[in-house]
């Protein structure tokens, strides 16, 4: 087990990239904290697998070093770096039973045969696999086989990380929660560090006790769950986070007053000096429709273009000057004809470039 | 199973049926016309029943050119379907290489068999060859024509070099379509490289291999034309094999009863033992529980 990290990492596919563009992984500085638990959120092709492929060595960087306690492991092998990685879809040897393909990674590193046994037969209690541990591997379900891949990388207990790259991926939803479950498990049980990639945020937030989120080759924000939700340092981790996301709204700020065209929106803080493209971001559970008799100052009318009753709560879509707006409301909460919503005030994050700024009381 | 059904689609079968009657069915008809007959010439011919068939089987000649032909084809899969592997396994998987190595590998597949068997027959004399010139310049008693040893070693070398590529070329396209995650977490899981081929490539393999075995296995049980350009079947009757044997007993000695019922009885052979080795091949590693044989992946 081992603290690890990341030292100006950043890869390329090109052999010789010029531009920022051409890098699959932007530079990145971080330590993965010993025995953590770490989500790595983004869209596809966001450069999560590279940067997981980069620290279990499957791929070399372009630049920087990886280091597992302070020791540089940037030259060595996959094997020597001693790292249990699960895929997406599932891998398993064909010609092997369970039990066999449960065995192979200790076998390979001389394991001695007694220990074997018996992490192997912990490993298929664990899985529920008990009853298929003598059958052929490849007659087995998807779900099966992708809890064949991640016992192949649980069974190693001693390694340095375990990292998964979207394994729930092909595994059925009653499935999902079990499995994500026995994770957290193993993960109190052992403490070994582990790396989560998915692009579910359910997953994420669930699995991890921080997340990572990457958006186009970039880490834009390394964060507790309730970190990410109330401030999202992005635009992008505003809007992929929370469903539905961040309303984001093109404003003009100057001190502690922002203008959405007509409109003018108090701030409880005061912003000097931004230049660039400005924006006001409030999740749709900080967004409160009124009613006109209430006339409020702060009100702004809203044109109402649908409502969604999601089951305990409803969502408003509606419209401020063209822009569409989202409102998360109690069920039985009472939308007026003439509708106005309400910013709560604490809870607006003033963005400049897509990137979170702090203002001054 | 409610679909409806029009048997008007037969139809559509006729014009193969019509193909498969003339260029298969009505010739292999014809022979077996020939092999329960017998003839003195002037198109007369006698009912003979099975009379060449017992005959053939009882042939010393034919037992021996069967032999013959078993340890031949044995010999070439022996050698052509590992060496097939290695050569796959050892060709670049992209860039400049690749297209090198496809072409060269592809080169001796498209020569005629008759030019194979000349180019083969003047490289190994003794006299003018580069092969057989070079053996006789090192001390080698080298000579095809005279020893029967010779005759093999250059018959054997001359298939190997003219069909390993298609071995090569089944398994390198067997090889390029394995996903790298499979290489991936043999990596992550410690595997040697010789684990990597036994318990990834050579599973993945499987069937080109079956395919493999069987072209190879098809082919040289029916050689022909290249022993027959560069030996003729000799020495002696040294590399006389099925279908040389054959040939000459059809057309040499014009007994076309005999060589109706032996070519009935070749056929069937190969039909047998393809039947042998795909069954074999295809229960080979097979599921023990079939009720989940549909996820082969």
């Amino acid at each position: 087990m081992a603290q690890i990290s990341l030292n100006n990492l950043a890869h390329s596919y090109y052999p010789n990239p010029k531009e920022q563009s051409d890098f699959a992984l932007k530079q990145i500085d971080y330590d993965w904290q010993d025995g953590g638990a770490y989500a790595l959120l983004g869209p596809s092709g966001c450069g999560k697998t590279t940067l997981l492929n980069l620290i279990s060595g499957l791929l070399s960087p372009s630049t920087g070093e990886i280091l597992f306690d302070k020791t540089d492991v940037t030259g060595l092998s996959t094997e020597q770096r001693n790292i249990a990685q699960v895929f997406q879809f599932p891998v398993i040897y064909d010609t092997m039973t369970v039990e066999q393909n449960l065995a192979f990674p200790l076998a390979n590193r001389g394991v001695q045969k007694s220990e074997i046994d018996k992490r192997v037969s912990d490993m298929l209690m664990t899985l529920g696999l008990q009853e298929k541990a003598k059958r052929r591997a490849r007659g087995l379900s998807a779900d099966e086989k992708q809890k064949i891949s991640l016992g192949r990388g649980l069974v190693r207990y001693d390694v340095n990380a375990i990292l998964f790259d979207e394994p729930l991926t092909v595994i059925d939803p009653h499935m999902k929660w079990q499995l994500r479950t026995k994770l957290k498990e193993l993960h109190k049980q052992f403490g070994n560090t582990m790396i989560y990639v998915t692009h579910d945020q359910t997953e994420a937030l669930t699995f991890a006790d921080k997340v990572v989120v990457m958006y186009d080759g970039e880490v834009v924000q390394i964060g507790t769950p309730e970190e990410l939700f109330e401030q999202p340092a992005h635009t992008f981790v505003g809007y992929f986070i929370g469903s539905p996301g961040m309303n984001i709204l093109p404003v003009d700020v100057s001190g502690n007053l922002a203008r959405l065209g007509d409109h003018q929106i108090h701030l409880n803080k005061s912003y000097s000096n931004l230049d660039g493209k400005i924006e006001l971001g409030v999740r749709p559970e900080f967004v409160r429709i009124v009613d006109k008799a209430q006339n409020l100052t702060s009100a702004i009318p809203l044109s109402i273009v649908a409502v969604e009753d999601i089951g305990r709560s409803k969502i408003v879509r509606g419209e401020i000057n063209g822009v569409s707006i989202n409102a998360l409301v109690a069920e039985d909460a009472n939308i007026p004809l003439e509708a106005f919503v309400e910013f709560d005030v604490d809870r607006i994050c003033i963005y400049n470039d897509a990137h979170l700024v702090e203002g001054s009381f | 199973m409610d679909k409806p059904v029009n048997n008007k689609a037969w139809f559509f079968v006729l014009p193969v049926f019509f193909l498969v009657a003339i260029s298969a069915i009505i010739p292999l008809m014809t022979v077996v016309n020939y092999s329960v007959q017998d003839t003195f010439g002037n198109n007369q011919f006698f009912w003979a029943g099975t009379e060449w068939f017992k005959e053939i089987l009882h042939s010393e000649r034919f037992h021996s050119a069967l032999v013959r032909n078993l340890i031949f084809s044995f010999i070439i899969l022996l050698i052509e379907i590992p060496l097939g592997i290695v050569v796959a396994l050892s060709m670049p998987r992209k860039g400049f290489w690749v297209p090198v190595c496809l072409i060269l590998m592809a080169l001796p597949l498209l020569i005629p068999w008759n030019v194979v068997g000349t180019i083969w027959q003047i490289f190994g004399r003794a006299d003018i060859g580069l092969l057989g010139n070079t053996l006789v310049g090192l001390g080698v008693n080298y000579n095809y024509a005279t020893n029967w040893f010779d005759a093999w070693a250059t018959i054997i070398l001359m298939d190997v070099w003219h069909w390993t590529s298609l071995v090569v070329l089944l398994c390198y396209a067997g090889l390029v379509s394995i996903p790298e995650a499979y290489y991936q977490a043999a990596r992550i899981d410690g595997a040697s490289k010789w684990k990597v081929f036994r318990y990834i490539q050579l599973p993945k393999l499987h069937r080109v291999l079956l395919i493999a075995v069987l072209l190879r296995f098809m082919d040289s049980f029916m050689i022909y034309t290249e022993p027959f350009v560069l030996t003729g079947g000799g020495p002696g009757n040294s590399t006389t094999f099925l279908s040389i044997d054959l040939v000459k007993t059809a057309i040499g000695q014009f007994d076309l009863g005999p060589a109706a019922a032996m070519s009935i009885i070749y056929f069937l052979i190969i039909l047998l033992l393809s039947w042998v080795f795909f069954t074999v091949m295809t229960h080979y590693g097979a599921d023990n529980n079939k009720t989940e044989s549909g996820h082969d992946s």
